[in-house]
Formats: structure tokens, C-alpha cells, sequence
């Protein structure tokens, strides 16, 4: 179970927290995209060995999104950061990225 | 290369010297240059993939590159849950098949791969339960699959362990079953066909990781790997919770996405429990290994990952259940956890396809189900690297439909069990 470090609750436990999944994923206009955009926006994913950028919503905390960077080989987690931020520059190798 | 025939005479002739001259079940070949075809991944699927490729379209300059150990991920770390009881016809036609596989298989693969037809039983614990069980049941009997509703007294004359108070958090209202369903001895399978495979002169190569995949104006020319570079033809990726590795190997992005799912097994004790038992609502699933142990099954974490462990919390949730429904093994302790890495698709149903890439073809995204698949996606996917189009079973399976948006949702009858 991970640790995860509420930006604005402290360190709670994984199971106060539903994860949303990989972040950073732009949606399209759906009145311009194709079928092959709008698929690879639902449901194509990096699915990384390594380093991962994440959204987590603490569900039964403050009820925020955020932004958590972690590794997917070691559940190491390298930044906490703003549902509005862009990833921070982290060194894939830290990660065990492959 | 002609080996033992596994019989009741072999056994008793190895057994007149003590055992000690039986013969190797396959050889460790070092990799040879070029092959017409390399499977990666030598789990189930992979060598399954081999052996009908040789059995079914004589295709026998093969070779399956496993990174680690024959059968070493999830096809040793699965629960060994066999059944076809589908609710979509692409999905129904496709297990059924791998079912039908299944019964025949101990003798076709000349190895005992103690497949037991002792019925698989989904529990209903809410009304709504009772609707799709019986929604599935109608569209399992149109596909000529049997399946039946059962009430929770005769649940309770099959397994009499089973807790049908109506006083409990989630009680038992019914339930169905597939009588021809049941399990299989998940090593044997992989062995089995290991040992056919390499009957007919397939190269099966432990230890070689594949770091590349060679493509030449849009079409494989081979693979790198740990052991040096090998040409191919065709290239099939059956790489399970590493499909997204590969495939980005290959330039794909694909719709998986890998969890830690967990297993368990209780210590051992008599015989008990002649089923095996499922609750999709509670999250829980019960057989009995011939060794007396429970065979428990838990969920997958919510997060990605590529550790082979999962969290206290999922067991803890799942025991809970368990401990409701099946009182007696309250006092009971849990011998071993352990978890494998699933690739689970957006619509839980696999992808057995051609890909953008000519030549490379992928079968991977089983999520949390694919033991009981093993026959038949090896057969499909067989059909599928040497036709180079899809079987009429797994054409449905393309990985195109995450375009066309002609999903096959099994998020129902897949729940978690494998």
C-alpha cells in the first residue's frame, strides 16, 4: 500500500484516495477529431515502466484532485503536485524507466 | 525429435529403476540466426501460439523467446479457473472454443494436465445480481453453452461451507452454474505444450528478453534480445503484463494498462469443497487444490504497476468477504500471497490482432481472465501469424475497435476470476 502525501491533508493512506489514472492527456475537439484521435484520447495510455504521472482524487479527505509522480517498478513517488500544474522534470532513470 | 510417450507402461517401466531415467521434457537450444517465426513470451498463450502453429499450419521453424522461466508469470500465478460462460457471442464463441480445447487437451498433448470438470458457480447476492446472471444465462443457452440458475438451497447441497443465512451483510439469493467448467493444473498446461512444441522442433529459449523489435519499411525483419540479435519473418508478442513494453518496442501505443492482481492459498485441509464458488459483488472466489489447500482469489490495486505484489488492503478486503460466506475458515491460516503484473484492456476482453506494423502481430490485454483462454487464444493467434488475417473467432478481438468503437464489453462476466 502506498503513502501518499495530500497536498492539503498530509500523508494518508492509498485507501483514502481513488487514482485516476494517467494524467496530462489532452482531449481533443470532438468536432474535428477523427475516429483514430478520439480513440487514442479514450483509451490509448503509456502505461510506462517507470516513471508514471498520475492523477489521484483524495475521496475521503478533502475531496481535490492532484497530480503525483511515481515510479510503476519501485511505487516510489517522486512529486506531489497541482491538478492545474505541468509535470516537473524528473530523471527517468530515478524511476526505474526503461 | 521422437520422445517418451507418457503412459501407464512408461510409468511403470521408470518406475522399476527408481525414476531416475526419464528423459528430458524439452531441450534448452541456443538461438539459431533467422526463424520463419518468433513467439515473445513463453507462457501459456506463447506456447500454445507455437505448438498450433506447428500442429495446425506446419509451420516449424519457430522459436519462443521467454525472458525469465517457462510459464514463470501469470500462467504459474493464476487461480486455474476454466469456464466459458460469456454474455457477448465474440466472447462466448471464443471461450467456448478454448473450453472445448480444454477437454480434449490432456490427450492430445500427451500430458495430464488434470483438467477437472467440477462446475464453476457464480453467486447472486442483490436482485441485481439475479438479473444479469439470468441475462447471461439466456445469452449463454443461444450460444449452446450450458448454464443453469440454481437456487441458494441447492448451492448449499453442492457446497455445504457455504453460509445461505439471510442475516449476513451480503446474503446468498442464488446463483448459476456451468457444470462442463472447472480447473485445470496451470504448470501442466505450459509444460505440455512446451514438450509437443518442441516435439516438432520448436526452439523454446529461456532467458532471452527481447530489447528490440527490427522494422524495414513497415515490416518486421527480426528481434533483438539478450542473447543476440535473431531474424524473423513474422514476429507474434504475446507478453502479457509487459504488452506495453513490447509494443512500444514496435512503435504502438496500446489501450492496456497493467495492475498487480493478487492470489492466495489458505493452508491445506481435507477435502471441503468439490466446486469452484465465484462472487463478483463480495469479490471473492473459492476452489480447493488437490493438495487441500484453498485457492483464494483477491482483486487488482487501482494503480499501475510492474511490481509483482499487490497491497494488504486488497487481501484484507476479499478475506472479509470470505470469512462472511464461508464461516469455517475463520481460523484458518493464509499460507502464501502472491501477485502477477495483468494487462487489462478498457473493455476487458483481449486483443489477438494484426497491427499497423506488417509481420507483428499482438495477443495480449487479458486482464485478469486469461488461464482459461490459453488453448484457444494459442489457436486463434496461431491462425492469425499464418494466414496473416484474423480467425473468425478473434477478428472481433482487433485491435481497431478502440477506433470503430465496437467494443466488447465483458466487464460482467469477467469480473476477476482467472
Amino acid at each position: 500500500m502506498l503513502l501518499i502525501e495530500c497536498p492539503h491533508c498530509g500523508p494518508r493512506e492509498q485507501t483514502e484516495f481513488t487514482c485516476g489514472g494517467e494524467g496530462h492527456i489532452v482531449r481533443p475537439d470532438p468536432a474535428t477529431a477523427t475516429d483514430a484521435e478520439w480513440g487514442h484520447y479514450l483509451f490509448m495510455r503509456k502505461n510506462p515502466k517507470g516513471l508514471h504521472f498520475e492523477r489521484w482524487f483524495h475521496a475521503h479527505g478533502c475531496r481535490q484532485w492532484f497530480h503525483a509522480a511515481r515510479s510503476t517498478v519501485t511505487h516510489e513517488i517522486f512529486a506531489i503536485y497541482g491538478i492545474d500544474e505541468p509535470p516537473p522534470a524528473i530523471d527517468p532513470s530515478k524511476a526505474g524507466s526503461q | 525429435m521422437s520422445r517418451t510417450k507418457y503412459s501407464i507402461f512408461s510409468l511403470l517401466r521408470q518406475a522399476r529403476d527408481y525414476h531416475r531415467g526419464w528423459p528430458q521434457a524439452w531441450r534448452s537450444p541456443e538461438p539459431k540466426p533467422s526463424y520463419d517465426v518468433i513467439i515473445i513470451g513463453g507462457g501459456g498463450h506463447g506456447l500454445a501460439t507455437a505448438y498450433y502453429l506447428a500442429k495446425e499450419h506446419g509451420i516449424t521453424n519457430v522459436a519462443v523467446l521467454e525472458k525469465g522461466w517457462l510459464g514463470g508469470g501469470n500462467t504459474g500465478r493464476n487461480t486455474t479457473i476454466v469456464r466459458s460462460n460469456y454474455l457477448w457471442d465474440e466472447s462466448a464463441h471464443l471461450y467456448e472454443h478454448s473450453l472445448k480445447l480444454f477437454e480434449g487437451l490432456s490427450q492430445d498433448l500427451n500430458y495430464n494436465i488434470m483438467f477437472s470438470q467440477r462446475g464453476v458457480i457464480n453467486l447472486a447476492h442483490n436482485e441485481h445480481d439475479l438479473k444479469e446472471l439470468t441475462r447471461r444465462g439466456h445469452a449463454c443457452r443461444l450460444n449452446g453453452i450450458d448454464y443453469e440458475m440454481i437456487s441458494a438451497e441447492q448451492i448449499k447441497q453442492i457446497a455445504p461451507i457455504i453460509n445461505i443465512s439471510k442475516n449476513i451483510r451480503y446474503p446468498v439469493l442464488g446463483g448459476s452454474i456451468q457444470r462442463r467448467a472447472g480447473n485445470a493444473r496451470h504448470d501442466a498446461v505450459a509444460w505440455g505444450y512446451a514438450r509437443r512444441a518442441d516435439e516438432y522442433g520448436i526452439d523454446i529459449i529461456q532467458n532471452c528478453e527481447v530489447t528490440g523489435i527490427d522494422i524495414e519499411n513497415g515490416r518486421v525483419t527480426g528481434v533483438q534480445t539478450t542473447r543476440g540479435p535473431i531474424k524473423a519473418r513474422k514476429v507474434g508478442a504475446v507478453p502479457a503484463g509487459h504488452a506495453s513494453v513490447v509494443g512500444r518496442l514496435a512503435g504502438l501505443t496500446l489501450p492496456v494498462e497493467s495492475h498487480p492482481l493478487q492470489a492466495m492459498v489458505s493452508e491445506p485441509i481435507k477435502p471441503v469443497l468439490d466446486t469452484v464458488i465465484m462472487s463478483n459483488t463480495v469479490h471473492v472466489y473459492i476452489s480447493q487444490s488437490d493438495k487441500g489447500e484453498l485457492v483464494l482469489g483477491a482483486g487488482i490495486d487501482p494503480y499501475l504497476s510492474y511490481a509483482q505484489r499487490g497491497s494488504l488492503d486488497v487481501i484484507e478486503h476479499q478475506l472479509e468477504a470470505l470469512c462472511d460466506l464461508y464461516p469455517i475458515v475463520k481460523r484458518l491460516r493464509v499460507m502464501r500471497t502472491w501477485g502477477g503484473i495483468v494487462d487489462t484492456c478498457p473493455d476487458a476482453s483481449p486483443i489477438i490482432s494484426k497491427t499497423p506494423v506488417e509481420g507483428f502481430y499482438m495477443n495480449c490485454g487479458w486482464g485478469t481472465g486469461g488461464f482459461k483462454a490459453t488453448p484457444g487464444s494459442g489457436w486463434v493467434f496461431a491462425h492469425t501469424i499464418a494466414q496473416d488475417r484474423p480467425h473468425r473467432l478473434n477478428e472481433a478481438f482487433d485491435l481497431k475497435r478502440f477506433e470503430s468503437g465496437f467494443l466488447i464489453d465483458e466487464h460482467g462476466a469477467a469480473a476477476v476470476a482467472h
